[in-house]
């Protein structure tokens, strides 16, 4: 039983009377965002920095954790199973109580804000799962992800189908009847609709095959070489170390190793604790 | 010239009627299953819902009939009707800000929202009552048919009678506009697109920036819109009657459901389904075999599946029978 | 303050209530009538057995159960069949037939089944199944329609069905009990399933198809036309008022004879209702102390969990669902011989589904006590709100002249305030006290 007494269910399954269907898990759904501030002096592009916190009232999953992104980058945040890589994400992206620690963009501390007001702020984020909206045309899951903007956005729209010209094909498909890698290629499409500043991928390769994994790859290149700051998750962690530029392994919530792609891969330690040799 | 008979006898007594309750389920049972789409949980109000819109339209119907306003041979309580909907959707968003928006923001369970909407449904139906009265109210007025019996008679010369209330002809004519209506707003404007997005992934919905206030409100503003419309049509086609509204609930829910929960489409299909159906099975046939079969065969009794007191027990019947077969409607809802 | 002793208070307060109603006429609420405030706790208690049921199916298992009304009527059919004198005849001229027909129409559903389950999928499996079904229905048809009117010629004015077999009207009870959970679990066995159940609508619909079978079927239960004068399990007043030596007890309570009697036997009746009452109260708080009871609560809080460990969770959530409508049966037929007839047409969902659920979550879902507590309290205010919104209305009217239509208008229609109360008070507790008056421990 949950503490709330509003969300007691008994346990009632009854589909004539509740549908769970699409039903939200997000917390700050009603959470007013609090002040942002200018902040001086160098910082990168985007940087969750010392980061501490949990889920809600929770324990502590990160601990001092830091992550950062700069223009026309690709950082990866690779580490063993329950290492808290999603959660430091999803920390950066304000899905999480963050109790020290700040998240930075642009030179603006937005440590207070819900995630709603930082896809406004530019920032654009993929989640693993129930990435898509599966009833919806492809078409319609790029104007949704265009919902903030007031502005023409034909021309983004375009450039999405350019990078990803199976969409286009599939333009009044039900997103929902693609395959798995067509399916990652409309999450990552919807959240550039924003035209983001900054793109977030939480695992974008989960259950796709390896060469759909390689095309996919090549794809997160081209984004990254628009000068776009991609932030990303992987489970694959030699193959994304291969195309990053900034890799963070996470162990326990905590930074373990950090560097280019490169000196990951060449790092022994490495190697002999993540990537099998 | 017989077969010509028993199909004019037939489209009299069942297709004419089945077609007008069938329409006004249909726009009963969409309400029903926008609310279960977006707000998640099927709404026991939506029977009272409909019972305050139609009051209030009857209510401004007399105050115009007092006035001396009229459609001509169209019913006044067409002009009425858009002041009914107004102050349903008074009501409904009153309701959804005092009642419905602390559970939203709690993140409540469906099955609590559907308690809460019991309470509702109370309050409504005492509302209702304590304005207009338990009794029953005829409010149509105007024209009466659009063919009757006798003209038609007049006209094709033949024995049966083909009549068509001006109420059914505008519960047609309004079902189709409403539908359209309806169909063109979800599926191509930004507002109808984001309510889609919000009913299929609510936490990429809050991604994409939508906000679930607006969409909340919007769903709202349409219920109201399309609970009073379909109670207005059934009160011009029948009487209204608070309990009688009430009791709309178990057809409007059989419909909404056996065309599929969550589906507007599946709801259109499951209200002419189960009206064609209580229709066809609570109607005494005789007449319609008397002109088909030769008359050694002619039937003594009155050919009738069921007693017309049993309507309730086909729609569920239907009902049951669809769930066992495909527990998620005809037009795979959302669950079941 | 402790629980207990603040839960002691509140059933304290319901009884203050009711004794207030039988002592005194304060402020033209309370009647002042003894006879009045036994017709309350009687309905009151078998409120809250009926609550009782149904937080048994909500509270310990989250099944969403509105078809109460339909087992309540069923308890009432029951006590028609056990208690009723057989009509002279009746059986002899198409008893018979009918449950031949009854018979027919149950083979032709278990063949339909056993055709669906055993033919390969097809063309060929459809027709026979239609074929079947068609077939069925018309022989069914056949049979039922002649008989039905053979009954139904017999003495209509008076009968007109086939009367019930004559037993002790006390027995009627369980036998409301069983054939309410012989409803409950045919409706179980094809409404809940394992991933998810279609409990709401189900119980629904065959509510409203019960009251229309008891409304339409003149030979079983005389329909619309009633069933009056059923037997009674306690003396009848004018036999008591012919008695000397009742005149004479009753006289030293200072009491005359009418009124006498006519407490005497409401008594009767709320001691009976009491001793049934707190037996099955005894044996609820018992189940849910038992490792029965534990395990539908883990079933309740973690049903993966518990489906790890084996549990057949359909199959318990079925047990709990005929027992929880079982006892409602009990409480129909308890109310039916209260009311002393069956009247098919006064049966309405808000009065007997929704305002039983009102109670349970007043009460507090999930807790035993809560369920009585919450259907003795909201029965009281059912019947009192009516009295309490005319005096509100005549006080807010008072400074309008006494022809003012608008005036007329609110104190015509002030009884439909308790539909606006019981709402009120449904969204104040889920508002402020959603786990009820008495939570669940």
């Amino acid at each position: 039983m949950s503490g709330n007494p509003y969300q007691e269910d008994r346990g009632n399954k009854d589909a004539t009377i509740t549908n769970t269907h699409g039903a939200g898990t997000m917390q700050p759904a009603h959470r007013k965002s609090g002040p942002t501030k200018k902040v001086e002096g160098d910082s990168p592009f985007l940087i969750g920095d010392c980061m501490t916190g949990g889920y809600g009232k929770g324990p502590d999953i990160l601990h001092d954790c830091t992550i950062a992104v700069n223009p026309g980058e690709i950082a990866v945040i690779v580490g063993p199973n329950g290492a808290g890589k999603s959660t430091a994400m999803k920390a950066v992206f304000g899905m999480l109580n963050v109790r020290s620690g700040s998240v930075r963009l642009d030179g603006e501390d937005i440590t207070q804000l819900t995630p709603q007001d930082r896809v406004v702020k530019g920032m654009g984020f993929v989640p693993q799962t129930s990435n898509i909206f599966t009833s919806m045309t492809v078409e319609e899951n790029l104007e949704m992800g265009a919902f903030i903007r007031t502005d023409d956005f034909s021309n983004t729209m375009e450039q999405v189908y350019h990078l990803f010209p199976i969409l286009k094909e599939k333009r009044n498909q039900p997103a929902g009847e693609l395959s798995g890698g067509q399916r990652q290629q409309v999450a990552v499409g919807r959240a550039l609709m924003t035209q983001p500043k900054v793109l977030m991928l939480d695992e974008p390769t989960a259950g796709v095959s390896p060469i759909v994994m390689d095309e996919l790859f090549d794809r997160i290149i081209e984004v990254a070489r628009t000068g776009l700051p991609i932030l990303m998750v992987e489970q694959n962690a030699k193959q994304a170390l291969e195309i990053a530029d900034k890799g963070y392994v996470l162990v326990q919530g905590r930074n373990a190793y950090t560097g280019t792609g490169q000196e990951l891969l060449a790092d022994p330690e490495v190697r002999k604790s993540f990537l099998g040799g | 010239m017989e077969l010509l008979n028993a199909l004019v006898a037939f489209t009299n007594f069942v297709g004419v009627p089945a077609i007008a309750y069938g329409s006004q389920l249909a726009i009963g049972a969409l309400g029903v299953t926008l609310v279960y789409s977006v707000l998640r949980f099927s709404n026991f109000a939506h029977g009272d819902t409909m019972a305050f819109g139609t009051m209030v339209t009857i209510l401004v119907t007399w105050l115009f009939q007092g006035a001396g306003i009229s459609f001509g041979p169209l019913p006044t309580a067409l002009l009425a009707l858009p002041f009914g909907i107004a102050v349903t959707m008074g009501l409904v968003l009153f309701t959804d800000r005092t009642v419905y928006r602390f559970y939203r923001e709690q993140k409540a369970k469906p099955v609590v929202f559907v308690m809460v909407s019991l309470g509702v449904m109370f309050m409504m139906n005492g509302l209702v009552r304590f304005i207009i009265g338990p009794g029953d109210q005829r409010f149509a007025d105007g024209e009466r048919f659009i063919i009757s019996a006798r003209d038609f008679k007049k006209m094709t010369g033949l024995d049966e009678g083909l009549a068509i209330k001006t109420s059914q002809g505008i519960t047609v004519v309004t079902a189709i506009i409403v539908v359209a209506l309806l169909f063109w707003f979800l599926n191509k404007t930004r507002t109808g697109k984001s309510m889609r997005a919000y009913s299929d992934n609510e936490d990429l919905a809050l991604l994409s920036g939508i906000n679930p206030e607006r969409v909340v409100m919007y769903t709202w503003l349409i219920v109201a819109t399309l609970a009073t419309i379909a109670g207005v049509l059934y009160g011009l086609d029948k009487s209204f009657k608070p309990f009688t509204y009430f009791q709309l609930l178990l057809p409007i829910f059989a419909s909404a459901i056996v065309g599929g929960l969550g589906s507007p489409i599946g709801a259109i299909a499951g209200g002419f389904i189960i009206a064609f159906s209580e229709v066809t099975i609570t109607y005494a046939w005789k007449k319609v075999a008397t002109y088909v079969l030769p008359e050694t065969m002619a039937p003594d009794g009155l050919v009738q599946l069921l007693s017309t007191d049993y309507k309730f027990a086909v729609s569920f019947a239907i009902l049951i029978i669809v769930l066992l077969f495909k527990p998620t409607g005809i037009f795979k809802g959302k669950s079941v | 303050m402790s629980d207990t002793v603040k839960h002691s208070l509140l059933f304290a307060f319901v009884g203050l209530l009711i004794l207030m109603e039988g002592a005194t006429s304060f402020a033209g609420i309370f009647s002042g009538s003894w006879n009045s405030a036994l017709v309350i706790l009687n309905m009151g208690l078998i409120s809250a057995i009926m609550a009782l049921g149904v937080n048994l199916q909500w509270g310990f298992a989250g099944l969403f159960n509105v078809g109460i009304m339909g087992f309540t009527a069923l308890g009432g059919l029951a006590v028609v069949l056990v208690s009723t004198s057989p009509t002279p005849g009746a059986f002899a001229a198409g008893g018979m037939g009918i449950l031949m027909a009854l018979v027919m129409g149950a083979l032709t559903v278990v063949g339909a089944v056993a055709i669906y389950k055993f033919m390969k999928p097809g063309i060929a499996r459809t027709l026979v199944l239609l074929a079947v079904l068609i077939a069925g229905f018309f022989i069914y048809r056949a049979i039922f329609d002649p008989s039905v009117e053979a009954v139904e010629a017999i003495n209509p004015a008076l009968e007109g069905n086939l009367g019930g077999l004559g037993l002790p009207v006390l027995l009627a009870w369980p036998a409301g009990g069983l054939l309410a959970a012989g409803a409950a679990w045919l409706i179980g066995k094809t409404a809940l399933g394992l991933r998810s159940d279609y409990l709401a609508i189900a119980t629904l619909g065959i509510a409203e198809i019960i009251i229309s079978v008891l409304k339409n079927e003149d030979w079983l239960s005389r329909g619309v036309k009633n069933v009056v004068g059923l037997p009674r399990p306690v003396p009848y007043e004018v036999d008591l008022q012919n008695d000397p030596s009742f005149v004479e007890r009753a006289a030293t309570f200072g009491l005359d004879p009418v009124e006498g009697s006519t407490i005497f036997v409401k008594l009767g009746y709320s001691i009976l209702f009491t001793v049934v009452l707190l037996a099955l109260l005894w044996m609820a708080q018992m189940a849910l102390k038992s490792p029965w009871g534990r395990m539908m609560r883990a079933i309740r809080d973690n049903e993966v969990a518990a489906e790890a460990m084996g549990k057949d969770v359909t199959r318990r959530h079925l047990q709990i669902f005929v027992l929880g409508s079982a006892i409602c049966g009990l409480a129909g037929a308890m109310m039916t011989t209260l009311d002393s007839q069956l009247t098919p047409g006064t049966y309405n969902p808000l009065r007997f589904t929704f305002l039983i659920w009102v109670m349970v979550i007043v009460g507090g879902s999930g807790n035993n006590f809560g369920a009585v507590l919450g259907g003795m309290l909201i029965w009281f205010f059912w019947i009192k709100v009516e009295p309490m919104g005319i005096e509100l209305i005549e006080l807010l009217t008072t400074f309008m002249a006494d022809d003012n239509w608008l005036k007329a208008h609110l104190i015509e229609n002030a009884s439909h305030m308790r539909l606006l109360t019981m709402g009120l008070i449904l969204l104040l507790v889920l508002r402020f006290s959603p786990r009820g008056l008495i939570p669940e421990k």
